[in-house]
């Protein structure tokens, strides 16, 4: 039987971090039961289609799920363990954010089947959380994750952001080491950069005009220079970016993916993660359902503006709120695109790339019926010789260096 | 007066011209030279010369209001949107007179700027008066004493109008007082006008018929007519405008060009509706209109030159022709590599129009194949790139443009230096000349100090003040032309709050010390990004020019050293750091359409550089070191 992962967005927060370009707002309790009913039509109602498929990933994204009634989300699992093919051992993950999901609610998600906890706490230090504009404190985040633990989740994921406007070296050193001294540690961290999206209060306080980009860093004019300090250059971000591979390492860590790092299994090498096959838990503790999009498997996505790849087709939900509760269960498939072998050859490098295992020749080969030297030899040919690339056998991968410039590499493999 | 008779026959009716149907016509058979009145309109910059010709053209009843498009006269877009004339045109009008008889008006509309001071001049000379339009608030100011001193040394008789006197801030008596001790003709009587409005145009229609004089010229004698003007039609080839001075033009007849030698069979000849040819059989001493002959070739009926019956001719031509220079040169250069053939096709087809558009192709190692090509001056410059670019959709990169240099070899040989990279080894070089100009600001008291500041800053050679009012005074310097193409309008401009007026002449060239300033990225001379520049400016010059190029060249895996360079000596560096993080670290949701946007963004991006070694370098940054003093 194929598999699937099932994406579900609940598309309500407390309030709208100042960096946050997600689909995301605050609403009512009542709005929120209008979206969870026309959410829940839209599950049942695409339980036909998926009938063929075995369901072994779910994610509850957001916004922040755990914001809302849990009873929602204790309904839409019932739902799935109704209609779908849902595999014993599935990995569900919701995602948490410290102050929105007190004991009782941890417990019920994981009664419900839930099986997998993603923290976002993004920075151990309290300062730079109210900067974000986060609505929680390092307490707050504290007893969360005690919580969870004790709700029974053995599987938790610890979100943390580099590069935050006044952020030294040092400081993000500090939060890492934080996440690692936790008792027990964290089965996964993720580890992004800050990245200043376009239409986010952060955008215009760093790019907008009022900000004067200086050499190397932003300087902010006004009143608001204390508030929002610089952020680090591009020396201290790219230290920082470096140093989590350390620190994360050292600790029993290995990086699967750009910005994703797991807990190594017992017995397993740190450092190395394996592709494997898609719904096998390859190390232990990386996140199925992340991979799953790296690697091309099929997903459905449910909710406003989510997006989907599906028997060969990518689409997305409307991300009109209005339009979407009208559609009540079958909202409209958007930017509906059957992608071309070109476009599947791209992906396959550009996402697959993105895991640090790299892409196997043989896969290309098998679903292409080409060679990937004849496709891609040439680029191959240069990114090796700027070291921004290794070929070891059937591997293909980037190298640290790569990573690190990984757009740059991934730009080359659009057809 | 047969001839003038034949004249009218009209064979061809256009809609603007339902008069004639009417039979207005029918009964002009005494129709005389007397009662013709070939003029232009001279006028500063926004002074209202094109509204005022609107209204002229209007209230003669040759258009109706509903047919009249707004400024009739300036049928090219750009020109309308920059509210000035570029090309210049001509129009007739019959106006019936307070004295009851009814004359015929040919209006020329004269080019506005500077740049194409040659082509007013030579509408000027197909003209026997002009009327000068004065703005009621702003009075007199540079441009109105250059075009009326041009208008006064062809024996124009110029009578003032005071126009847009229904603002608020008029002050025409003042205006008139102005006018009478600044240029020193009569202006008490002068029509008040608002052009917009349309009050005050009899009076203007009026003064036409009293205060310019009926052409003289002799019927009989052999046909000598002036080439003021010229366009290029696809079907009809170049449609030549005259003013005919003696003899007759007639369809049929073998006419030659005396400059260029060239002569054709006339095929057509004709006056001029409002934006549309009206042909008839002949055009005799005195009037105004066009001929067209299957002429291919514009060069061959260049502006200024004289034409005669080539079977008859006259004794000597029309004085005053001369051969169009350009002043300025550019590098066009297709930004898409493949749209050489569409950009050379595009030239052509401008140059058929312009004929003072020259062009040639080029190499450079940068950018590419594309053309030299040299302007009349600035403006001319940005409004051919413009019309390149909107009328025939290309994607330019223009170099900084240069003027023409005399470069004088130690071998005693001098030759002009259009492109900077072709200057020779400095060991050749004797000396080097560059041109000069004579130039003209009038300025408010208020600003005088900072205008001789930014002219000291440009080189400039102060001659002398003259006040012409107790606020307002004319600046006199001479300026090295290659000091003014850049953004000297807009640094006088800012100077002065806008009340700055420049106007200036080539006065010749002078020696002076200048230098080629090369630009180095990452070791490798960027031939494209070279330019010749004073020696006390090189300095300063270089600098900006790396700081600019760091903004806009994007990191590479490498670091890349910018540098200014003379002679190989390195005079101002910066470096572009290597690039050494570039990660999309999100990619959240399985939302994958947004992280191939950015890829393909940033591919997108790659596209449009250009390749230089192992450098690749957005087109932009070629351009951006054409404005070096922005925001300083």
């Amino acid at each position: 039987m194929k598999t699937l992962g099932i994406y579900i967005h609940i598309p309500f927060c407390i309030q709208k971090c100042l960096y946050c370009d997600f689909l995301s707002f605050p609403k009512g309790r009542q709005e929120q039961t209008l979206y969870f009913d026309a959410l829940k039509k839209e599950i049942e109602t695409s339980a036909e289609e998926c009938r063929d498929y075995e369901v072994v990933s779910v994610f509850f994204g957001g916004g922040t799920p755990t914001s809302v009634d849990p009873q929602h989300i204790v309904e839409i699992m019932k739902i799935l363990k109704k209609f779908y093919n849902l595999r014993e051992n599935a990995e569900i993950t919701i995602e948490c954010n410290p102050g929105t999901a007190d004991a009782t609610a941890l417990r019920e998600y994981h009664e419900a089947g839930i099986n997998r906890i993603s923290i976002g706490l993004q920075s151990a230090n309290d300062e730079e959380l109210k900067r974000l504009g986060r609505i929680h404190n390092l307490r707050q985040f504290e007893e969360c994750y005690k919580n969870a633990r004790e709700a029974g989740f053995v599987n938790v994921n610890v979100d943390l952001m580099s590069a935050l406007p006044g952020q030294s070296v040092e400081d993000w050193e500090r939060n890492l080491k934080y996440v690692c001294g936790l008792n027990p540690k964290p089965e996964h961290i993720s580890a992004y950069s800050l990245i200043i999206e376009e239409g986010t209060p952060f955008y215009q306080i760093y790019e907008g005009e009022a900000a004067q980009i200086e050499k190397n860093g932003v300087v902010i004019t006004g009143d608001n220079k204390d508030e929002y300090p610089p952020l680090p250059d591009e020396d201290s971000e790219r230290e920082m970016y470096h140093r989590t591979g350390e620190i994360l390492g050292a600790n029993g860590y290995h990086r699967y993916e750009i910005s994703n790092y797991a807990m190594n299994s017992e017995g397993e090498a740190a450092n190395v993660g394996t592709a494997g096959p898609l719904d096998d838990d390859g190390g232990k503790y990386e996140c199925l359902h992340n991979k799953r999009y790296w690697q091309g498997g099929d997903y459905i996505g449910f909710g406003l503006g989510a997006a989907s790849l599906f028997n060969g087709e990518r689409f997305h939900n409307t991300s009109d709120f209005r339009k979407y509760l009208e559609a009540s269960g079958t909202p409209e498939k958007q930017d509906a695109e059957r992608l071309d072998t070109a476009a599947q050859m791209e992906e396959f490098m550009f996402l697959g790339l993105r895991m640090i295992s790299g892409v196997s020749a043989g896969e290309f080969k098998n679903k292409f019926g080409q060679s990937i030297e004849d496709v891609y030899g040439e680029i191959f040919a240069e990114l090796i010789s700027e070291d921004l690339m290794v070929r070891e056998g059937d591997t293909i991968r980037l190298t640290d260096k790569g990573l690190d410039v990984s757009n740059y590499c991934m730009a080359k493999f659009l057809i | 007066m047969a001839v003038m008779v034949s004249l009218f026959k009209v064979c061809h009716i256009g809609n603007g011209f339902k008069n004639y149907q009417n039979g207005i016509w029918s009964n002009m058979a005494e129709f005389d030279q007397s009662k013709i009145r070939n003029f232009c309109i001279v006028a500063h910059i926004d002074h209202g010369k094109s509204t005022l010709a609107d209204r002229m053209i209007e209230t003669t009843g040759v258009l109706t209001s509903r047919e009249m498009q707004n400024q009739v006269l300036d049928n090219m877009d750009i020109e309308r949107e920059r509210g000035i004339t570029i090309k210049s045109q001509a129009v007739r009008m019959i106006y019936k007179a307070k004295d009851g008889e009814e004359y015929v008006f040919n209006m020329i509309d004269t080019p506005g700027h500077v740049d194409f001071g040659y082509e007013v001049s030579r509408s000027l000379a197909a003209c026997d008066g002009a009327i000068l339009v004065v703005d009621a608030t702003q009075g007199v100011e540079a441009q109105t004493l250059a075009n009326v001193y041009l208008a006064l040394d062809h024996d124009l008789d110029v009578f003032p109008v005071i126009n847009k006197i229904d603002l608020p801030s008029a002050r025409p008596d003042e205006v008139k007082e102005e006018i009478e001790d600044v240029i020193g003709i009569e202006a008490h009587d002068a029509p008040l006008v608002s052009a917009k409005l349309g009050t005050g145009i009899e009076d203007v229609l009026e003064s036409v018929v009293h205060r310019i004089p009926a052409p003289t010229g002799d019927a009989g004698a052999p046909l000598k007519a002036l080439i003021f003007d010229s366009v290029y039609d696809s079907y009809r080839g170049v449609i030549v405008f005259v003013r005919v001075r003696d003899g007759v033009l007639k369809k049929g007849m073998t006419a030659k060009c005396m400059a260029s030698g060239a002569s054709w069979e006339v095929v057509e000849v004709g006056y001029f509706g409002p934006g549309q040819f009206i042909p008839c059989d002949e055009l005799a001493a005195g009037s105004v209109g066009y001929f067209t002959a299957s002429i291919k070739n514009i060069q061959d009926a260049r502006v200024g030159d004289t034409v005669t019956n080539a079977a008859n001719p006259c004794d000597e031509a029309l004085p005053g022709y001369k051969k169009v220079m350009p002043m300025v040169y550019c590098g066009l250069y297709p930004a898409d590599t493949a749209k050489y053939p569409e950009l050379r096709d595009a030239l052509e087809k401008l140059q058929l129009n312009d004929a003072s558009l020259f062009y040639e192709p080029e190499t450079s190692q940068a950018l590419g194949f594309g053309f030299r090509a040299g302007f009349l001056g600035l403006l001319h410059l940005e409004v051919i790139q413009e019309r390149l670019e909107r009328e025939y959709n290309l994607d330019l990169v223009t170099t900084a443009p240069s003027v023409v240099y005399k470069i004088h070899k130690t071998d005693g040989t001098v030759f002009d230096l259009t492109n900077p990279s072709n200057l020779p080894d400095p060991a050749e070089i004797d000396y080097m000349e560059e041109p000069i100009v004579n130039g003209e600001i009038m300025v408010t008291t208020d600003y005088v100090g900072s205008i001789m500041q930014l002219c000291q800053e440009r080189r400039g050679k102060y001659i002398s003040t003259e006040y012409i009012e107790a606020t307002r005074a004319v600046l006199k310097y001479e300026l090295p032309l290659n000091e003014i193409i850049y953004d000297f309008f807009d640094a006088l401009k800012s100077r002065s709050r806008g009340y700055a007026s420049f106007d200036y002449e080539i006065k010749g060239y002078e020696q002076s010390e200048l230098v080629k300033l090369d630009i180095l990225i990452n070791h490798e001379q960027v031939d494209a990004l070279s330019f010749i520049v004073h020696k006390d400016g090189a300095y300063d010059r270089g600098r900006k020019m790396c700081e600019k190029l760091k903004g806009e060249i994007p990191r590479h895996l490498f670091e890349i050293p910018i540098q200014a360079a003379i002679g190989g000596k390195v005079i101002a560096r910066e470096t572009v750091k290597a690039m050494r993080k570039d990660v999309l670290a999100k990619c959240y949701g399985g939302d994958i359409s947004r992280k191939r946007k950015l890829l393909e963004k940033q591919k997108e991006g790659k596209k449009k550089m250009r390749q230089i070694g192992s450098v690749e370098i957005p087109q932009q940054a070629f351009l951006s070191v054409l404005k070096l003093d922005e925001g300083n």
